[in-house]
């Protein structure tokens, strides 16, 4: 089975690097990944996202036109992309950052108060971290414990900086 | 890892001592890849030029003395370096040329396009010349096929052209490195390395004998008979009980293998014919089909380029169709199959 997941938000939120940590996960695991950032004239503060596919089979795009899981990090991606969610899929707000009223009624919305959570545990910076294990929990895309090896994996040596970033994962993975 | 990364990697490892560049998007990742990784090496040279024509004769420099060159750019900065290539044809030097293309005709746009295969299967330059062109379709063929082209370039003397595009460069995917080439490579017999107890050599691309020249377009025409024989290669997929093949290469040709397999699933007899080399391009194996398919739909990235080469080679055999998106737009792999679903039952092939 494919399944395309979009993350999307302000450039800097770390949204390409949770991108990067799910598809490299994927591989960990196994599976056919690809990994495509939208790229162009983005600078910190513009909009960034990125696609992830990942399927048993090969993948014929890595493109998605109506991804199952889509992450608006911040107001402008959650007003772009909440057209494109597949019907059924899931859609994951960060709602410290989010206030658009989503108009479908046909998927589920998840609600995460990435920075606020993030905030609470000391490290402001590591709200996409809380928002990618909630993404992981709800998604079922792959194991926890793939997340915490690609995160040692990409953090390598810096032992403080994977701790940080494993306790906002774990945190948001274990909200729902 | 990014294709951009993939081909740095690749080349790294097929023994590339000297990369020049000139920034571009999206190909800059592999600019950036070789500044980190070839200005490292022992004995190689990273350069960032100041312009792509001066990038493309610094290839030209570092061939003439053996070593095994590559520069790379997207559409509009591969227009610039033309002369060079056309030059580097001329002196039977090997090269290794990347062009992930973009959207154009001019500045364009970033987003990937598949609008450069006139340029690069027709020689792009002047004078009558042909490279041998590539068209990877994954991060693992980017891979694989550039570790091919140093090979190509070295045994065949000439510019080998790798035909990527934005999507291929910016992606990542799981990519194997399989081998790599002795750390010692032989010395090309035509490369300068100094005069030192032989008569001097002199390579130029200027001659104001008409029979000299000819002579030398001749000797040019006999390895591109030679290539075309012995380097031709394509991948075929589903094509034996097909009664529609859809040729697509690169980018375009692993969407139209996902539409295929949507169609198969419900019944169609659908296939694929890949060329892999672009050029040489696959006009056997194209035959080799037509003679139990007789309907083709050819699916590129452009308003039609390829489709005039799967033309020749069927002479008149079959129906072509054809459907193209230029411009950087990304065909999803569900609007092929629909485009490919309507021509199957128009065609009264169910």
């Amino acid at each position: 089975m494919l399944i395309k997941t979009l993350i999307a938000g302000f450039g800097g939120q770390g949204v390409l690097s949770m991108g990067l940590n799910l598809a490299e996960a994927a591989m960990l695991e196994g599976k056919n990944v690809t990994y495509l950032p939208a790229y162009g004239a983005e600078v910190r503060g513009g909009t960034a996202n990125c696609t992830v596919a990942i399927s048993d089979d090969e993948i014929a795009s890595p493109v998605a036109s109506s991804p199952e899981f889509v992450v608006a990090m911040n107001q402008p991606s959650a007003v772009k992309f909440q057209h494109h969610i597949q019907s059924g899929g899931l859609f994951f707000l960060n709602s410290s950052l989010v206030e658009v009223e989503i108009l479908r009624g046909d998927i589920e919305i998840v609600r995460v108060a990435a920075n606020k959570i993030a905030e609470e545990l000391g490290s402001p910076k590591a709200a996409n971290m809380v928002m990618l294990g909630a993404l992981t929990r709800k998604s079922g895309l792959v194991e926890l414990a793939s997340m915490i090896e690609t995160l040692k994996r990409i953090m390598g040596a810096k032992k403080k900086l994977v701790d940080v970033n494993e306790k906002a994962l774990k945190t948001g993975y274990d909200l729902f | 890892m990014d294709g951009n990364s993939a081909i740095g990697e690749a080349a790294i490892r097929a023994g590339c001592r000297c990369y020049f560049g000139y920034p571009i998007t999206p190909q800059n990742e592999l600019t950036e890849y070789m500044a980190m990784h070839l200005s490292r090496k022992k004995g190689c040279a990273f350069v960032q030029a100041e312009s792509e024509l001066a990038a493309i004769n610094m290839v030209y420099g570092a061939s003439l003395v053996g070593a095994r060159a590559m520069t790379s750019s997207s559409s509009p900065g591969i227009s610039l370096k033309q002369e060079g290539i056309s030059y580097l044809a001329a002196c039977e030097l090997p090269a290794v040329i990347v062009n992930m293309q973009r959207g154009g005709p001019g500045l364009g746009s970033i987003s990937a396009a598949q609008s450069d295969y006139f340029q690069a299967t027709r020689g792009g330059g002047h004078g009558d010349y042909r490279t041998i062109v590539l068209g990877p379709s994954s991060v693992q063929e980017l891979a694989d096929l550039t570790m091919r082209a140093f090979e190509l370039a070295d045994k065949y003397k000439i510019p080998v052209i790798i035909l990527g595009d934005g999507v291929l460069g910016q992606m990542m995917e799981p990519v194997e490195f399989k081998k790599e080439a002795p750390a010692e490579l032989p010395i090309r017999e035509n490369s300068l390395r100094g005069a030192t107890g032989r008569p001097s050599k002199i390579v130029k691309t200027f001659t104001s004998n008409p029979s000299e020249l000819e002579e030398i377009n001749w000797s040019l025409f006999r390895r591109y008979t030679l290539i075309k024989k012995q380097e031709t290669t394509c991948e075929t997929f589903m094509v034996d009980d097909a009664r529609l093949v859809v040729i697509a290469f690169g980018i375009a040709a692993r969407i139209a293998k996902g539409a295929i397999k949507t169609a198969r699933a419900e019944g169609l007899k659908i296939g694929l014919l890949r060329p892999i080399t672009l050029w040489p391009f696959p006009e056997e194996q194209v035959k080799e089909v037509a003679k139990t398919t007789g309907q083709f739909l050819v699916f590129e990235m452009n308003m039609g380029q390829m489709i005039e080469d799967v033309q020749l080679a069927l002479a008149g055999q079959g129906e072509v169709a054809f459907y193209g998106r230029p411009g950087g737009v990304i065909p999803a792999p569900s609007e092929v199959a629909r485009v490919i679903t309507r021509l199957y039952y128009q065609k009264g092939l169910k």
